[in-house]
Formats: structure tokens, C-alpha cells, sequence
């Protein structure tokens, strides 16, 4: 039963399985988001969509809390400037959150959205939000920073509020070129 | 005349080279397995050195000894080196003498890949074990490196680390290809797949999940290592990343691996038992058919290690109920060595105690894994002591017991001479006193909501904290006692017979005491 060749044969075979299983643990990582997209797991909806025009549903309300979270890093103040607004499925509404760089020196922001309750992620839908891009900010600069959403008709009924959260870090070492342009 | 039979002795009967060489250039399984084993015994003993400290400082609540810093870097290593450096290492040295022995093979089917595997090792924990000594001091994040601990926030050490953590896995992934191309290729004739015995087959079972796991440990930490050098964001939100991914890629690893520590420790005892008991294993395929399930199962539940994590509440049930699905197999198994041991004519030697120790011991820890699993529940239990004494039962009185009970079960074997039977006896009930001394407390502590990895605590703590320790200190001085046991037997002691025990069944005991340094050359023939 014992040949050298197969030794050889079953060695090689093996390292094969454990390069491609080396290469499977990087290919986790689109997947990984991939399949938070599709089943909007961990609140992640990121990407913009058409504006579509829905027939509001005003049977009901759903309320929207707006939170602005900052990671421990992060010296900015940011802040929604709503805490919480109203609205009908299918009804388009724009909010605003303020940040204020509040260093001496330039910096890039990177907003990271998450919705609570997550199944109700797939029905959020924003053509405009500032977590799309990374946002600039010169030193002691303000602004304000906007987000156009609905929330769709398909909602299910017994979802009455949904809490969007967006945690802003400190990406100025991760700043794309187009960002920084804009700083100057 | 002379030069031919010089010519003949080199191939066929000669002994070990001499001196400090044998040891380095050795390609000899049993060379091998034994400096594995002896690798492994300094490791646990240097991570048991660590847990002391640990123990020490948890004795009294308050700051007395070590700076809550150190504490991290001791609490960080003991785990990395228990898991990396012992328990593993000990379970492929033991593979290393046995695998060859058992089926019937004169030695594993890559001698020279064997010898490298294990000279990484001595490198690997070097370079680990030098970061306590540099200015950044050891890496500090637990042994789970959760990002972004373990890299936003790492010691500079946390390279060295990295690059340990790449050799322990290459070594690992050498040492699982080697034992695989040895089952499958030299099987002695006539030894079919389901006449191989379990301990072949467990470790069968945990190469496979060596290859296929260690793999995407290595690209963890590859990635922290481009997060932290090369400017990438894997695990770093502000860059667009998640730190969450790294927990779901790390329990992809983490989980697999908790049962490549545990399956090895299942064969072991499944040859214990039976020779003590003089009877057949009971269940013999549904054995091997629970390993297998075992190992499946392990792919499908990572993310009970992350229920507090903000996972959907399909996702929690979902990996709730596969957890609790693997208690099946793990109740057929423990079901057979009970059943084994019914109405056997039992005799309770060293191997035999540490083995019932195991099954008992084991199956609490399993009880308490039991209840980890359960996801609304997990939200008290997690990262308390209570997830300690859970982990740490299922890791010193199951693994590390199952791995002495070998010990003493083949070192006869081994050497050629008995043990002292007293001498094993009491350093089986110290042990196991010192280890229900040491970890029972922990469920306690842990309900009432002690925090994990705290270097100090709230006074309604401390009684069984002390308890606790006091533990710790007979259980890790009573390894010096094995120590003891095993040079002794090394150096002296009752000439063994070929068969080593009366109920003794396998090729390994038709070999004399000791083992000679080629054995099978011929292979045998299994009917």
C-alpha cells in the first residue's frame, strides 16, 4: 500500500487544499459584505438608489430617530439636527446632521451608517447621504451634511420606528485624493 | 567485507546517530514525537508559570502584585501558549510515535517535512516569547486578538506576533499534510479504513481540520498585518472595513480548532478505556461517524463565540440550535465509553483514572458549553468567569488529562519500563483535585457576574477567587511531580512486556518494550 509516488501525490494534493482555503479566508471578506447587502444584516445599507416615486402609505407613521455617534477617536462635534422626525412610507424626506471640526488641523471624516431594526435596512432608501463620501472638513470648519431618504411602502406593518445611526471616524489617513483637493 | 556490512547496517539496523545532531537532523518519528512531547511539556509549563501569575494577582481583590498592563500580557500569552504551544504540539508528538505504530507503517510518510515542522516551533514561541522582553512589552489584546485591539490599538510587538502566529500555522499545516499522507498511503495490508484504530481515525479527522482552518488563521492575520503596515482597512471602519469581520473570520478558525484540540483527546481515551475495562469498544463506527459529524458541525456554529455582537435573531437561532445539535455526537461518544465500561472487569491503573476523569470532567465542561449555547442566556454568560471555567474544563481535565493519560499509557512502551504506579496515582489525584479546586468556582463567580481578563474585582468575589487559587497552585506544582515521574521512568523501573497491559489490542503492542528505532520495516499483516 505504500508507494512514494502517492505520498508525493497526496502531500502536493493537500497543500493545494490549504493554499486554496488561505485564499478562501481573503475571499470571506467580499462575501462577507456581500451577503450584509443582500440580506441587510448588520444594518448595512450603503449603496444610492433612483428616486422612486412610491404611493404614500398614510394609514401610517413611522417614527425615525436620527443618532450621530463618534468613534472614540474621533475629535469633531457632530450632531443630527433632528432627534427624531415623522414620516409615511413612500414619503421623501430630507434631514441634516451638523459637524464641526474643532482641531487645528484638516481632517477627513468617514460616516458609517447602521439601522436598528436590521430587517428593516432593505426598505431604506436614500438617492443622497453623506456617508457615500468621505467628508472634508478644514481646521475649525463647519457644516452642515444632508441625507434624502424613504422609507418603502413594503415595510412590514409592525415595524413603527426605525433608528438610523451614523458613527463618524476619523479617515484622514485613508483620504481619497478628490477629498483632500477639496480641502484647499 | 567490513565496508559491506557497515553498508548494510546503515540501511537497515542502525541505531540513533550520537550526540546534540540526532536531535536536529533527525527524521526518526520517535525522535520526532518525542521532542514534540517534550516541546510541549516546557510550554506548559512556561504557560502555566503565567497562569500562576495570574492566580496570584487574582488571589486577593485589589492591586497587589502586577501592573494591570502586565496582567493583559499574562492573561494574552498563557492562552496563545497553552493552545499553540501545548495542547497541539502534544497531540502531534503523541500522533508522530503512535500514527506509524499503529497502522502498521515504519515511520510517517515525509521524514524530512516532520523534522521541519518541528523546528519551527522552538522559533516560533522564541519570537513570541522575546516580545515580553521589548519596551512595547508582550502583545496584551487575548488570545482571540480581537480587532481593533489588535491593531488600532496593538503594541508594537504585535508584529512578531503576527509573523509567530504565520510559523505556528505552517508547522501545523506541514504536521496535518504528513499525517494524512501517512494514513492514507502506509496502512499496513488488510487495514482497512474502519478496522483503523481511533486514535488514527480522530487524528485523520483533525488533520483535515488542520489544513483546512490554519490556512484562514494565517490570512487573519495577514490582513491585521496589512492594516497595521501596508495602510489597508480590513478590520478598520474610518477606512471602510469591519471589525466584526474579523470575529466571524477568526471563530471560522476558532471553532474548528477548539475540536482539533478535543478530537485527538477522544481517540486517546477510546484505547484507555477499553484496555482497563477488557473489553472491545462499544460502538466502534458510530464512533468514527460522530468524530466525522463533530468536525462538520464545527464548520456551522462559529458565531455562538459572537451572540452579543448584534447579530439578526434568525442568525442566533440559527447557530443556537447547530451548537446544541453537536451534543449528539458528543452523547454517543461519551454513551460508548460508558458502555464500555459495563460490566467490564475495570482495573483502575494511572491511564484508566486520568480517562474516567476525562469522560466525567469533559462531559461537565460540555454541560456548561450546553449552556453557552444558548443564545439568550449567553448574554449574562458572556465574557465571564463562567465562560472560563467552561472552556478551561473542557481544555485541562479533557485535553490535557487525556494527553497524560497517553502519556502514562504508552510510555511503557516508549522507554521499555514501567511507571511508578504510586507515584502516578497521587499525581492523578492531585490533579484532579487541584483542577476541580481551580476551575469549579469559576461557574460560580462567573453566574454572579465576574468579567474575564480583569486583573481586580468587586469584594462579593473574593472568597471563591481565592478558593481558586489556591487551587491553581496544586494543580500547576503537582505537573512538577510528572516530571518527576516520567525521568524516573525514563532512567529506571519494571521492564515492560511487549503488551505492555493485559487488555492491550493493536499492532503498537506487538512491538517490544521498548519500541525499536525502526519497527514495521516489514510491514504487518492485519487480518
Amino acid at each position: 500500500m505504500s508507494s512514494k509516488p502517492n505520498v508525493a501525490k497526496s502531500a502536493i494534493k493537500h497543500l493545494f487544499v490549504a493554499l486554496a482555503m488561505f485564499g478562501f479566508g481573503f475571499a470571506l471578506v467580499p462575501l462577507y459584505d456581500v451577503f450584509c447587502e443582500i440580506t441587510g444584516l448588520n444594518g448595512k445599507v450603503t449603496g444610492t438608489v433612483e428616486k422612486v416615486d412610491y404611493t404614500v402609505d398614510t394609514s401610517r407613521t413611522v417614527t425615525v430617530q436620527l443618532l450621530a455617534s463618534k468613534n472614540a477617536e474621533m475629535p469633531w462635534r457632530f450632531m443630527a439636527l433632528q432627534e427624531q422626525i415623522d414620516l409615511h412610507p413612500g414619503e421623501w424626506k430630507q434631514i441634516g446632521f451638523w459637524a464641526s471640526n474643532t482641531t487645528a488641523s484638516d481632517m477627513v471624516s468617514q460616516a458609517v451608517p447602521s439601522i436598528t431594526p436590521a430587517r428593516a435596512a432593505e426598505y431604506v432608501q436614500k438617492t443622497e447621504c453623506f456617508c457615500f463620501q468621505q467628508q472634508p472638513l478644514a481646521a475649525g470648519e463647519s457644516k452642515q451634511m444632508n441625507m434624502v431618504f424613504t422609507i418603502s411602502p413594503e415595510l412590514p406593518e409592525d415595524i413603527q420606528t426605525v433608528s438610523m445611526v451614523y458613527t463618524l471616524f476619523d479617515s484622514t489617513e485613508f483620504a481619497e485624493p478628490e477629498t483632500v483637493a477639496k480641502l484647499n | 567485507m567490513t565496508t559491506t556490512t557497515a553498508a548494510h547496517d546503515d540501511h537497515d539496523h542502525h541505531g540513533p546517530a550520537k550526540g546534540i545532531m540526532r536531535w536536529v537532523l533527525t527524521t526518526n518519528h520517535k525522535d520526532i514525537g518525542t521532542m514534540y512531547l517534550w516541546f510541549s511539556f516546557i510550554m506548559l509549563l512556561t504557560g502555566g508559570v503565567m497562569a500562576l501569575i495570574i492566580r496570584a494577582e487574582l488571589f486577593q481583590p485589589g492591586m497587589q502584585l502586577i501592573e494591570p498592563e502586565f496582567f493583559n500580557q499574562m492573561t494574552t500569552m498563557h492562552g496563545l501558549i497553552m493552545v499553540f504551544g501545548a495542547i497541539m504540539p502534544a497531540f502531534v508528538g503523541l500522533a508522530n510515535w503512535m500514527v506509524p505504530m499503529m497502522v502498521g507503517a515504519p515511520d510517517m510518510a515525509l521524514p524530512r517535512m516532520n523534522n521541519l515542522s518541528f523546528w519551527i516551533l522552538p522559533f516560533a514561541f522564541g519570537m513570541l516569547l522575546l516580545t515580553l522582553f521589548s519596551e512595547a512589552g508582550a502583545p496584551n489584546f487575548g488570545w482571540t486578538f480581537y480587532a481593533p485591539l489588535s491593531t488600532t490599538y496593538a503594541p508594537s510587538s504585535v508584529t512578531y506576533f503576527i509573523f509567530g502566529v504565520h510559523l505556528m500555522g505552517i508547522s501545523s499545516i506541514m504536521g496535518a499534510i504528513n499525517i494524512v499522507a501517512t494514513i492514507l498511503n502506509m496502512r499496513a495490508p488488510g487495514m482497512t479504513y474502519m478496522k483503523m484504530p481511533l486514535f488514527v481515525w480522530t487524528w485523520f479527522i483533525t488533520a483535515y481540520l488542520l489544513i483546512a482552518v490554519m490556512p484562514v488563521l494565517a490570512g487573519v492575520v495577514t490582513m491585521m498585518l496589512m492594516d497595521i503596515h501596508f495602510g489597508t482597512s480590513f478590520f478598520n471602519a474610518a477606512g471602510g472595513g469591519d471589525p466584526v469581520l474579523f470575529q466571524h473570520l477568526f471563530w471560522f478558525f476558532g471553532h474548528p480548532e477548539v475540536y482539533i484540540m478535543i478530537l485527538p483527546a477522544f481517540g486517546i481515551v477510546s484505547h484507555i478505556i477499553p484496555t482497563f475495562s477488557r473489553k472491545p469498544l462499544f460502538g466502534y463506527s458510530s464512533m468514527v461517524y460522530a468524530t466525522a459529524s463533530i468536525a462538520f458541525l464545527s464548520f456551522i456554529v462559529w458565531a455562538h463565540h459572537m451572540f452579543t455582537v448584534g447579530l439578526p435573531l434568525v442568525t442566533e437561532l440559527f447557530f443556537m440550535y447547530a451548537t446544541m445539535v453537536i451534543a449528539i455526537p458528543t452523547g454517543v461518544k461519551v454513551f460508548n465509553w460508558v458502555s464500555t465500561m459495563f460490566q467490564g472487569s475495570l482495573t483502575f491503573e494511572t491511564p484508566m483514572l486520568f480517562a474516567i476523569a476525562f469522560v466525567i470532567l469533559f462531559t461537565i465542561g460540555g454541560f456548561s458549553g450546553l449552556m453557552l449555547a444558548i443564545a439568550p442566556a449567553d448574554f449574562q454568560y458572556h465574557d465571564t468567569y463562567f465562560v472560563v471555567a467552561h472552556f478551561h474544563y473542557v481544555l485541562v481535565p479533557g485535553a490535557l488529562f487525556a494527553i497524560i493519560a497517553g502519556v502514562y499509557f504508552w510510555l511503557p512502551k516508549w522507554c521499555g519500563n514501567y511507571y511508578d504506579e504510586f507515584l502516578g496515582k497521587l499525581h492523578f489525584w492531585l490533579s484532579f483535585i487541584g483542577v476541580n479546586i481551580t476551575f469549579f468556582p469559576m461557574h460560580f463567580i462567573g453566574l454572579a457576574g465576574m468579567p474575564r481578563r480583569i486583573p481586580d474585582y468587586a469584594l462579593q468575589f473574593a472568597d471563591f477567587n481565592a478558593v481558586a487559587s489556591v487551587g491553581a497552585f496544586i494543580f500547576g506544582f503537582s505537573q512538577l511531580l510528572f516530571l518527576y515521574i516520567v525521568i524516573k521512568t525514563i532512567r529506571s523501573g519494571k521492564q515492560a512486556t511487549p503488551e505492555v497491559w493485559e487488555g492491550a489490542d493493536g499492532l503498537e503492542w506487538t512491538l517490544p518494550s521498548p519500541a525499536p528505532y525502526h519497527s514495521f520495516s516489514e510491514p504487518p499483516q492485519v487480518k
